[in-house]
């Protein structure tokens, strides 16, 4: 197969499943009586400093949250908890950096790390539960959510303080906050100091994935469990192992805005970034550099709707409807496009054999 | 995979035997004397702490109520995955089937309502079934996908629908009409009576029966048919035999000459359909209008109620029941009744590790021995429990029944595996 023909089918699957989404979503448009014309206006503007600060601080924080998901995925292992995992690891840390136990960049660090370890915990029931009593990781996560929800609803009545309408953990000395810094030039937003944990997420990930045997391991997990199985992998391990990380990156996810921006953990808290981050794992296929990209498609997305109901008088949750049937279009358009390229390697071999086959006729 | 391995043995023919001396009751029979068993806890519970609640009438009303939708997502979780195919998307299908209730409901009255939730709910299960077996991809993955595009759907659609309608609103629709409910005369009286008089397991039960005969929705009574008639169709028609044999072995089945796609994307779509009545009974009887986020995780927890249920109507019922009733629990006078099981849970517990040193396994022993120490430690160090932990029980409690049963139960051979016609080989 050519360089082109490469290229082209792996771009195929994506640029279709947009093509999709986009019709799909204009279709419901119009069965509403809405206008798709000024959907696509208001969503194709080209988006102002301040919002491009917005998205790139909201794709971090989504790529956090993808990469998390995407851990588990590549073994097969569905943790579908990443929500809940999310929500304990950022009361843990925003109540560990609170009660400033350390001094300065010493608690942040410090309260980063008690976060990780809240989310690797939270995370870990369900590991054990698997591996000690096969209870499937897809319901026992999503369970876990509803627990975390409530537990720390629970836990931040009897330590929070009142504020107004939300309840709020103590707030971090401003010694250990993070600060942000200028992403676009002449511009007050700023990109959240701890952004940057996305990038060191990232390239960790792809490290460990590609460069140790603990991701050769989980990979080889994901293709064929019964081959690694025979060539030696503990897959119990494994599963606790991986389940262990995911949790711990999941509990990343808040620390961008808790250090840059809300100092404290509170009842506001925004919700739904684990089951956000499980649709950019699916649309980036589950690598380092495809989840960045959905990330920032997903950011962009998000944060162009939000003006829809006051510009066009539609209600921005029709971005939704396009984000989920992306993720639903994309797999499915993966699937057709890898059978197509699979056969054309197919014929691709049987052409050789039958060339060598005469060629072998012809000398005899 | 090769379909040429020989299949596992389930039970040699030596334990089986044994199990047929040692077992004196009949399967129908062990039940009864569990259902009696649990029944005589519950009641013993209600005595020694004073929770009246526990097991009054409006309580067991609340925990059918509660444990209806979980059945039908359970059930619609029945159909797709005895053809072999998992649906973590039951829960979009049941979001789409709440906002087809709220709509049609709201125009054309409840019995147009259903329909048009079963509708919706099958409109889910068919793109499921597009999704996984026509285009074979992950079944997880897909369910995912569906659950993301169904709360898109229904939380922009609802906005379309209901804002502007008067007692509507962008996230609610106005409440509407109540399905039909029955009363059996001459029942419904005297176990009221009964049930009020505070007796040791008779007004228990009596308080069961006025549950079951007084105020009855029409829709859990059709819910119930349902079941039962699922139960009918795939183990006693030869259509659920085939159903079956594609969540079997499918290259087998196919080998003689069944169209294993067409059953799987047929069984995918009723699945869609249970979970649509599922989510209308969530809109009209368990409340009053359609509400975003009604769902609430139950479709999740109907497919936890099915594994629970190894796969089975029966089974799935009773599980359903289970999470029914620490929900109707927590409803009414939550704090004071789950409590209160927090006593028969910890009971349970003990019990369950002396048996479980008896039969040698010794861990399982400790950690429920654990478990339930804990449990009542806390049932004696408080009165009630706190609200936040009340919400909690019907997921603590999945969670819990998982941990204990999954190891004894069998998932069908080829459930959640990628299909592709001509494999066989």
């Amino acid at each position: 197969m050519t360089a082109l023909r490469r290229g082209v089918l792996a771009l195929a699957a994506p640029v279709l499943a947009f093509v999709v989404a986009a019709v799909v979503t204009s279709v419901v448009l119009l069965g509403t009586g809405d206008s798709p014309a000024e959907f696509w206006q208001v969503l194709l503007t080209v988006p102002a400093g301040r919002n491009i600060v917005n998205m790139v601080n909201f794709a971090a924080i989504l790529y956090l949250s993808g990469l998390a998901a995407a851990i588990g995925f590549r073994m097969n292992l569905f943790n579908i908890g990443v929500e809940g995992q999310y929500r304990v690891a950022t009361f843990a840390g925003a109540l560990f950096a609170g009660q400033a136990f350390l001094p300065g960049a010493l608690n942040t660090v410090a309260s980063v790390l008690v976060a990780m370890a809240a989310g690797a915990a939270w995370a870990g029931i369900a590991g054990v539960l698997r591996v000690t009593r096969g209870v499937s990781e897809v319901i026992s996560t999503i369970m876990l959510n509803a627990i975390a929800l409530s537990l720390v609803a629970y836990l931040l009545r009897r330590v929070g303080n009142r504020i107004g309408q939300t309840i709020e953990t103590d707030e971090i000395p401003s010694n250990a906050w993070v600060p942000g810094f200028s992403l676009v030039p002449g511009e007050t937003a700023e990109l959240y100091g701890l952004a940057l944990l996305a990038v060191v997420a990232g390239v960790g990930f792809a490290v460990v994935l590609n460069r140790t045997r603990f991701g050769f391991e989980l990979r080889a997990t994901g293709y064929s469990e019964s081959a690694a199985i025979a060539s030696g992998v503990d897959v119990k391990r494994m599963v606790l192992y991986s389940m262990l990380l995911s949790g711990a990156v999941a509990g990343l996810i808040g620390m961008p805005e808790l250090f840059g921006a809300s100092h404290a953990y509170g009842s506001t808290i925004q919700t739904g970034i684990g089951f956000t981050g499980i649709a950019v794992a699916l649309l980036g296929r589950n690598t380092p550099l495809g989840i960045a990209v959905g990330a920032l498609i997903f950011a962009y997305l998000a944060q162009q709707a939000s003006p829809l109901g006051i510009t066009a008088g539609i209600s921005p949750e029709i971005i939704l409807v396009t984000q989920g049937v992306v993720v639903l279009s994309v797999v499915i358009a993966y699937e057709v496009v890898s059978r197509y390229r699979s056969r054309l390697e197919q014929s691709a071999v049987a052409a050789a054999l039958e060339a060598e086959r005469r060629h072998e006729e012809v000398a005899a | 995979m090769s379909t040429m391995a020989p299949a596992p043995t389930e039970h040699p023919a030596g334990q089986a035997a044994q199990r047929r001396t040692s077992g004196r009751l009949s399967r129908g029979g062990r039940l009864w004397l569990y259902a009696l068993a649990v029944l005589v806890a519950l009641s013993l519970a209600r005595v020694v702490t004073g929770a009246d609640d526990l097991t009054s009438a409006g309580t067991l009303r609340a925990a059918i109520i509660a444990a209806i939708p979980i059945a039908l997502a359970g059930l619609g979780g029945l159909w797709s995955e005895r053809a072999g195919v998992v649906n973590i998307g039951l829960e979009g299908m049941m979001i789409l089937g709440t906002l087809g209730a709220g709509y049609y409901t709201y125009y054309q009255g409840v019995w147009i309502g259903l329909l048009g939730a079963i509708m919706f709910g099958a409109i889910g299960g068919a793109l499921h079934a597009l999704a996984t077996v026509v285009f074979a991809v992950d079944h997880i993955v897909s369910g995912v996908a569906i659950n993301i595009i169904a709360a898109g759907v229904a939380a922009f659609l609802a906005e379309v629908f209901f804002a502007d309608l008067a007692g509507g609103g962008a996230t609610q629709s106005p409440s509407l009409a109540q399905p039909p409910s029955i009363t059996v005369p001459g029942i419904a009286g005297w176990s009221d009576d009964l049930a009020d008089r505070g007796w040791f397991v008779v007004s228990d039960l009596a308080g069961l029966v006025n549950a079951l005969t007084a105020d009855v929705s029409s829709f859990t009574v059709l819910a119930l048919a349902l079941i039962a008639g699922t139960g009918w169709v795939l183990w006693h028609t030869g259509f659920g035999l085939r159903l079956r044999s594609c969540g079997e072995a499918p290259t087998s089945a196919e080998t003689l000459g069944i169209n294993v796609y067409r059953y799987k994307f047929v069984a995918v779509t009723v699945s869609g359909m249970f979970a649509g009545f599922g989510g209308c009974y969530l809109a009209l009887v368990a409340s009053s209008g359609y509400a975003n986020g009604q769902t609430g995780g139950r479709g999740y927890i109907g497919l936890a109620a099915m594994i629970f249920g190894n796969w089975s109507p029966g089974g799935l019922l009773s599980g359903s029941l289970l999470f029914g009733f620490t929900e109707g629990a927590r409803l009414r006078s939550g704090g004071e009744s789950v409590h209160a099981l927090l006593l028969v849970v910890a009971l349970g517990l003990l019990v369950l590790a002396g048996w479980q040193i008896w039969k040698g396994h010794r861990t399982a022993a400790v950690l429920s021995a654990a478990v339930g120490a804990a449990a009542l430690w806390w049932y004696l160090v408080t009165d009630t429990i706190p609200g936040d932990f009340t919400e909690m029980t019907p997921y603590v409690t999945t969670l819990l029944v998982l941990a204990l049963a999954s190891q004894r139960l069998r998932m069908p051979a080829a459930d959640g595996q990628r299909y592709r016609r001509g494999q066989a080989g």
